[in-house]
């Protein structure tokens, strides 16, 4: 992002002369020694008058909620209307174990269900596998059948509850599980709302959960996309995912330009494919992440929807409103939360979460005080849930619509995302495009360099951090808290489930179905109907995936630095 | 004149979060060091077969899906198995306390928890490298 | 198992011998670092080296190597079930002397055969020269029994490019797009090449640079009999790859024929012999003499110098303390003389 030169001399001429006495009055005095500058490294000036957003126009450049460029918000009344939706992520050990935390946050007034599934799920692995060692419902639920699926959704009216699943290579085949689970619980398909991640670009560049190459991979997501507009019209069958880049390390413009450039990719897609971009944007939507530094987050935000929608208007002819609003979900930092001291990332999540909702978001997620050390236990994702519903009930910040609009220092803060932002999406054409970028580590290389220079700057003290580089403790005087243990035991009977599941169903319409992937995998129709045909056969994630990696083969990237 | 200490980083597992693997392989090569980057989603075997055909002083893992408890001593224990005791094994990620306790018990080095310093993971291996080499030489 | 630590060299050896993958690690580490246990035991088994074909791969980042020495190595494991050797050599970093080897991540589909050693190398960690230390490296996959060895080294060098000569047989890979190829044939890596490699042949702009790797073999005058063949392949897929391990084992089969390859180890081991004795040289002038420390002292007096008057001098005062040649050959370095000043 380019430097800014508020009080410095080049400015200065056409400054008013109480501009020159404050510059003066300001360079007189002694500064803190700090750095001044962002989590993402960058500078902050000491002061941003009108003049530096002169060339801002009001009407244009931030107009109205509701209005283009939606700079304001994608609604017209936003949380006058309705809060953002309190979805808090949860997912460990068995489906039944997962079910029971679901039904306590239902009944704690959490309005949306999320899913974490565990990494062997992630990876398209059954429990079984030799790679799922160890690894069975650690970080979320194992879900190797529809019979897993059935029991996680078990009391849960599928057709009234929205649900988010974070799951991505393998997303088309878990969707399709839980599809049929809802058939079964005799909902009807355009009733299901919901989300599934489903963003594999993101994988390559950052968490690295790929199974397939690029193009089968782009092929399946935009095969979901496709069955969504055509028959689950109230589900988001791509939530494009910067919260991850964030994660890995990017700064917040590279989190912005990064996955705004993923999300152009699947419209470019879809579009290649003849769709028409009315009949599946509307459903895209967007998740960030939301670190500490609190106006750079916000004005990330509002630049996300201010640049969504110039392009999608301009670039890709998108006609409907929905079209071009981008919708979003967040969730706080997980990585600015720290070992040390852990009370006070509640504190850390409040303000993350408050940026979140100043920047307008759709929906949020809040981390727990305890996620540094393992999956949250019940008690911390209480507090977590809390502080949302302080920030709507308490707070009174809902009750008015982008109370930031008009700074001077936000607006000035959004015009340089957004101009930063332009710039990578050119030196991203330059390249190729994303697909092109990601085989040349290019995202990758860069998300790098900035988790090494943020983490340089963090052990050199000029990024602070309480408890990590300031103000430490003994670790005597640390407070213990208590955090939640899985059994391993739990693997052993995710595995028992799994073989009972195998010996009970019909083999012969298991072999039928695997053929019918393989056959739809080699063709050109959609996927979806062959992969619900499968789960309804209980056919395992393990064995539809393996069939595709038969025929996609398997993604491996070249590391860089 | 010193030899270099060669260093093998891995991400044994499924879990693909690869920044601290990478921020570790970045510090330890800026430190001096021959850094092997084994990459991502390797088995324990894989990891230890890397070890010994590298001929390496110490193994980083970088483990953040709880898995550690059967990573870790799996990966020891194939080490072992191939006569290369002597290699350090030493690591980070989610780990807690008590975990890191079990694990040294059984010869697993120190594991680095969120929070902590690039400067510490260096200095510790760079030390107890020196002292493994030297217990090697007069052995 | 025993550790390493309480064996003797010969003993390394032995174990190497039966197959012990740690042993042959450990030599190696000695080669790498020109530790003086390792000159001994070459004296040992010389004899018994020069079994295996020696294949350098080189040319520019990106073009793939790492994949397609994946891709012959998986070929001529299947094939023939050959015993693979790979020496995969990275720079290091210049500001700071550490490196990044990542090179194994990219023939991860080999780590657990047993048939397959890879051996990740950095440029400076070796001692003495990077030649000398492939060499070296490869003589012991040799002896470890080997089939097939591939030294894999980024073209951007002219030391790379030696070791890439100092092969039996020398691939040149290169990839469409980019100026890469211009900036190959700079670094003389045109001339090195046995064979001509067009890698990631699936993308745009592959004829246009088989095209242009005619157009520079036109320039080079090369009879048509002698002009090395080029060859394109996808690395990532397989495609070609079997076509390349063929062409690669007749020209081996060939030259071992018509003794092309004799002559050609002929004169890399001049090549090689004259390397050791330069760097022993230039050791035992700076190091053993203790010729840096008077050139650093001349220097540090000031005044204007002339270079000339001043290597004059630093050779007058060799000639001077070295009182006993014969010591000259048999000291042996520990310490890089090729870094030497």
């Amino acid at each position: 992002m380019k430097t800014v030169d508020t009080a410095s001399g080049d400015k200065t001429q056409s400054r008013p002369a109480k501009f020159v006495t404050w510059q003066e009055a300001f360079g007189a005095v002694p500064q803190r020694n700090a750095p001044f500058e962002t989590v993402s490294c960058e500078p902050v000036p000491p002061l941003v008058t009108e003049h530096d957003v002169a060339g801002l126009d009001a009407d244009t450049d931030i107009g109205l909620p509701g209005q283009f460029p939606f700079t304001r918000g994608p609604y017209a009344s936003m949380y006058r209307t309705r809060l953002w939706t309190m979805r808090q992520f949860a997912g460990f050990g068995s489906a039944s174990d997962t079910n029971a935390r679901f039904k306590y946050l239902l009944e704690r007034g959490q309005d949306g269900l999320s899913v974490a599934f565990d990494l062997p799920t992630l990876m398209g692995y059954d429990a079984d596998h030799e790679h799922s060692v160890g690894e069975v419902g650690r970080c979320g639920v194992a879900v190797s059948s529809l019979a897993d699926m059935e029991t996680l959704f078990d009391g849960v009216p599928m057709a009234e509850v929205t649900t988010s699943m974070t799951i991505n290579s393998p997303a088309a085949i878990v969707w399709a599980m839980y599809l049929v689970t809802a058939q079964k619980q005799g909902c009807k398909l355009e009733q299901l709302g919901g989300t599934t991640q489903n963003d594999i670009l993101k994988e390559y560049i950052a968490q690295k959960e790929y199974i397939f190459p690029p193009a089968p991979s782009m092929r399946l997501v935009v095969d979901t996309m496709d069955f969504a507009a055509k028959h689950v019209p109230r589900w988001h069958p791509v939530s494009i995912s910067g919260y991850h880049i964030r994660e890995a390390g990017s700064t917040a413009v590279q989190e912005l330009a990064f996955t705004l450039a993923d999300g152009f990719a699947y419209v470019e897609a879809c579009m290649e494919r003849g769709m028409d971009v009315d009949s599946f944007a509307p459903r895209l939507s967007h998740f960030f992440n939301s670190h500490v530094d609190f106006f750079e987050e916000i004005a990330k935000f509002r630049a996300a929807r201010r640049i969504y929608a110039r392009r999608m208007r301009d670039k890709y002819g998108a006609k409907s409103q929905r079209s071009q609003t981008l919708r979003f979900h967040t969730q706080t930092a997980g990585c600015s939360l720290t070992a040390q001291q852990p009370y006070n990332n509640i504190v850390r999540t409040t303000w993350e979460a408050l940026a979140g909702v100043l920047g307008g978001t759709q929906s949020l997620h809040t981390n727990s005080m305890d996620e540094t050390f393992a999956l949250p236990t019940e008690k911390a994702v209480k507090i977590a849930l809390r502080t949302q519903q302080l920030i709507a009930y308490e707070s009174g910040v809902a009750n008015t619509i982008d109370p930031l609009a008009g700074s001077w220092f936000v607006e000035d803060l959004t015009n340089r995302m957004e101009q930063a932002a332009e710039e990578i999406f050119e030196q991203i054409d330059e390249m190729g495009g994303v697909i092109a970028a990601i085989e040349k580590g290019w995202f990758q290389r860069e998300i790098a360099r900035s988790a090494y220079q943020y983490q340089r700057e963090v052990e050199a003290g000029h990024q602070v951090i309480i408890g990590v580089n300031h103000h430490k403790e003994d670790e005597q005087e640390e407070e213990k808290i208590d955090l939640l243990e899985i059994s391993l035991d739990s693997e052993r009977e995710q595995v028992a489930r799994l073989h009972k599941v195998k010996s009970t169903r019909s083999a012969a319409k298991v072999e039928e179905s695997l053929a019918r992937i393989r056959t739809d995998a080699n063709g050109s129709v959609n996927l979806m109907p062959a992969f619900m045909q499968a789960a309804e056969a209980y056919v395992t994630l393990g064995e539809m995936t393996d069939v595709l990696r038969e025929e996609f083969g398997t993604y491996r990237e070249t590391p860089t630095f | 004149m010193e030899q270099p200490i060669r260093v093998l980083v891995a991400k044994p597992g499924l879990d693909g979060h690869d920044r601290g693997a990478k921020v570790v392989a970045a510090a330890l090569r800026d430190a001096g060091m021959e850094v092997i980057y084994g990459g991502l989603h390797q088995t324990p075997e894989a990891i230890v077969q890397m070890a010994v055909q590298e001929d390496v002083d110490a193994v980083g893992l970088s483990i953040l899906s709880g898995a550690h408890m059967t990573l870790f001593p799996k990966v020891k224990e194939h080490l072992n198995r191939a006569g290369a005791e002597s290699i350090l094994l030493t690591g980070g990620g989610i780990i807690s306390a008590g975990d890191m306790d079990k694990l040294e018990k059984l010869g697993v080095g120190q594991l680095f928890g969120p929070g902590s310093r690039l400067a510490d993971l260096v200095d510790y291996i760079e030390k107890e490298v020196a002292r493994r080499r030297t217990a090697t030489r007069s052995a | 198992m025993t550790e390493l630590a309480s064996l003797d060299e010969q003993e390394l050896v032995v174990r190497l011998r039966r197959g012990d993958q740690r042993a042959c690690a450990r030599l190696m580490t000695w080669a790498e670092r020109n530790d003086p246990r390792f000159a001994v035991q070459h004296r040992a088994f010389c004899d018994e080296l020069g079994v295996a074909q020696r294949i350098g791969i080189t040319g520019p980042p990106g073009a793939g190597k790492s994949t397609l020495v994946e891709g012959l190595a998986s070929h001529w494991r299947e094939s023939d079930d050959r015993k693979i050797g790979v020496v995969a050599v990275d720079p290091t970093s210049p500001f700071t002397g550490g490196a990044l080897l990542g090179d194994r991540v990219r023939m991860s589909r080999l780590v657990l055969d047993p048939g397959v050693f890879i051996r990740s190398m950095a440029t400076r960690g070796v001692f003495g020269g990077l030649a000398r230390a492939t060499d070296d490296l490869a003589d012991v996959l040799d002896l470890f029994g080997c089939h097939s060895i591939m030294v894999e080294t980024v073209g951007v060098g002219q030391s790379e490019v030696d070791i890439a000569r100092s092969c039996d047989l020398t691939l040149v890979v290169l990839h469409p797009g980019g100026g890469d190829t211009i900036q190959a044939m700079k670094a003389g890596l045109m001339e090195v090449a046995d064979i001509y490699v067009v890698n990631k042949a699936d993308m745009p702009g592959v004829d246009r640079l088989v095209q242009e790797l005619f157009d520079v073999l036109e320039l080079r005058e090369i009879p048509e009999d002698q002009q090395p063949p080029i060859l394109t392949a996808v690395a990532s897929t397989g495609q070609g790859v079997p076509e390349l391990a063929e062409a690669i084992d007749g020209m081996v089969r060939d030259r071992r024929d018509s003794g092309r390859q004799a002559e050609r180890r002929q004169d890399n081991l001049e090549r090689r012999i004259r390397r050791l004795v330069d760097g022993r040289l230039r050791h035992e002038v700076w190091q053993a003499r203790g010729l840096s420390d008077l050139l650093h002292q001349r220097l540090a007096e000031g005044g204007k110098l002339s270079a000339y008057e001043l290597a004059d001098e630093v050779l007058d005062q060799y000639q001077q303390a070295a009182g006993h040649p014969a010591n000259l050959l048999g000291n042996i370095s520990q310490t890089d003389p090729e870094d030497s000043p």
